[in-house]
């Protein structure tokens, strides 16, 4: 059980991979993070009392953009047929999507952060309780965007669709996730209990949103 | 590496010969029986009061008009599509798989259905390694060790030496070959075959032939639509007469 869940990871991360969907994510973080001071104005002062939010906002957009690729190319191709069929459950199967969509897409994106936030004034050694924070809420981004993408993965060109569902989900992780690193901008020490609840957030949805995903593929399939 | 091959007979003998000896273990006996079956898609009713049954070493033909149900049937013996009116039975029941929210019936069958669920981005030995873990030890019946096993298995679809190339540059009747894979990495009783011959030359035909034939010898059981003849098949079902109001 664990070599096919393992299998189904490394699948996902592979095709993420070749077909060039990290580096589109990070690409999109970057112009992001580069067009702000064209929109915003070069004051440095201003982009650093942005710099938190908008690099939020950046990384949640890039993410999104990337949803629609989680199911709706295996239920397209049929894999998602053989899964249904595959020794092992469902949710599990979604949870190693899932897990191989962390690590191709978020954690590249993560890994860019530090780099795109000089680009906003931020000295670097400021930039810990910010990654903190991304690093605990960012798993309830990609399991709430799962929800989003399951229920959209019957719809043709559900890509907005899929946005327009998980959006709802990512108001709650973005409240917490920029109050947390905007509380260690300010120079005062790490927000625990926002961290906290950024925390929960992404083990509650650890535990459901696989339950919800694989329920929403599998009335998608009938 | 893997074994170039002389002649496409003598390929097809060597992939009988490998078929049967390398990987297909004989299962135990097995019954599906279909009992009253109706399918409905959306209000329009597909099919009704469908009945048959199919025992170890049977193989069951799906003919039929575009449209009279024969994917849909398949779908419901794979359990993808629900079964509200009537009955599929199999015996015996298969061991309960590892945790409860997954019928214990999935382990016995192979869905190859229209889609076949293959990446134009991996190469066929990813494709191959990830079929292969497709296979479950403890819930499965049966096997042999894989890695070593996969040029032989190339070889034997006609795909030798072709290993490192990426699946999205092979032809469709490279793909098909490729989606059996499928059936003799992970061995299963029952083969749900939607339209196995689609795109097949009369080499590839003659490969399932043998395919087929070494799957019912060791005791397996096949279930497959086509609108072409099928040589392995035991039993006819004219899907036709059992539709509803759409039958042309």
């Amino acid at each position: 059980m664990m070599r096919l869940f393992s299998a189904i990871c490394r699948q996902h991360i592979l095709l993420a991979w070749r077909g060039g969907h990290s580096g589109l994510a990070v690409a999109f973080l970057f112009i992001g993070v580069t067009l702000m001071p064209f929109g915003l104005g070069p004051e440095l002062k201003t982009l650093r009392a942005l710099a938190p939010g908008l690099l939020w906002v950046v990384l949640v957009i890039a993410l999104m953009t990337s949803l629609d690729r989680l199911f709706q190319a295996d239920f397209e191709d049929g894999s998602l047929d053989r899964l249904m069929l595959a020794p092992l459950p469902l949710e599990l199967a979604v949870l190693a999507k899932l897990f191989g969509h962390y690590i191709a897409l978020v954690v590249p994106l993560l890994l860019s952060v530090p780099l795109a936030g000089v680009l906003l004034n931020i000295a670097p050694d400021r930039l810990g309780a910010l990654m903190l924070a991304m690093s605990v809420g960012s798993p309830a981004l990609v399991l709430l965007g799962g929800i989003g993408a399951g229920l959209a993965v019957s719809v043709r060109r559900g890509g907005l669709l899929t946005v327009l569902l998980s959006l709802p989900f990512y108001v709650p992780v973005m409240i917490f996730g920029t109050a947390a690193s905007r509380a260690a901008f300010d120079g005062s020490e790490a927000d625990w209990a926002r961290l906290g609840v950024l925390a929960l957030i992404s083990l509650a949805s650890l535990c459901f949103a696989p339950i919800a995903i694989a329920a929403a593929l599998r009335a998608a399939l009938r | 590496m893997s074994r170039t091959q002389t002649s496409p007979a003598a390929s097809l003998t060597f992939a009988a010969s490998f078929f049967a000896e390398a990987f297909m273990p004989a299962h135990p006996s097995w019954r599906v029986s279909v009992d009253g079956l109706a399918c409905r898609r959306g209000l329009r009713p597909v099919f009704e009061n469908l009945e048959f049954s199919l025992e170890s070493g049977q193989a069951l033909a799906l003919y039929g008009a575009n449209g009279s149900g024969k994917t849909s049937l398949l779908r419901q013996l794979a359990e993808l599509l629900p079964v509200e009116t009537g009955n599929i039975a199999t015996l015996p029941i298969a061991p309960m798989a590892p945790m409860g929210s997954m019928s214990s019936m999935r382990l016995m069958r192979h869905y190859l259905g229209h889609a076949d669920g293959l990446k134009a981005a991996l190469t066929i030995n990813e494709t191959l390694k990830f079929e292969a873990a497709m296979r479950d030890n403890q819930a499965d019946l049966s096997g042999p060790p894989l890695p070593d096993l996969l040029p032989d298995l190339l070889s034997a679809l006609g795909l030798a030496g072709r290993s490192d190339q990426a699946v999205g540059d092979l032809s469709a009747g490279q793909r098909r070959r490729l989606s059996l894979a499928a059936l003799v990495l992970a061995p299963r009783p029952l083969w749900l075959l939607d339209e196995p011959l689609t795109a097949l030359d009369t080499d590839g035909v003659a490969l399932i032939e043998t395919l087929a034939q070494a799957h019912l010898a060791a005791g397996g059981l096949i279930i497959a639509a086509s609108h072409q003849p099928l040589a392995f098949a035991t039993k006819e079902l004219d899907m036709t007469h059992a539709s509803g109001g759409n039958a042309s």
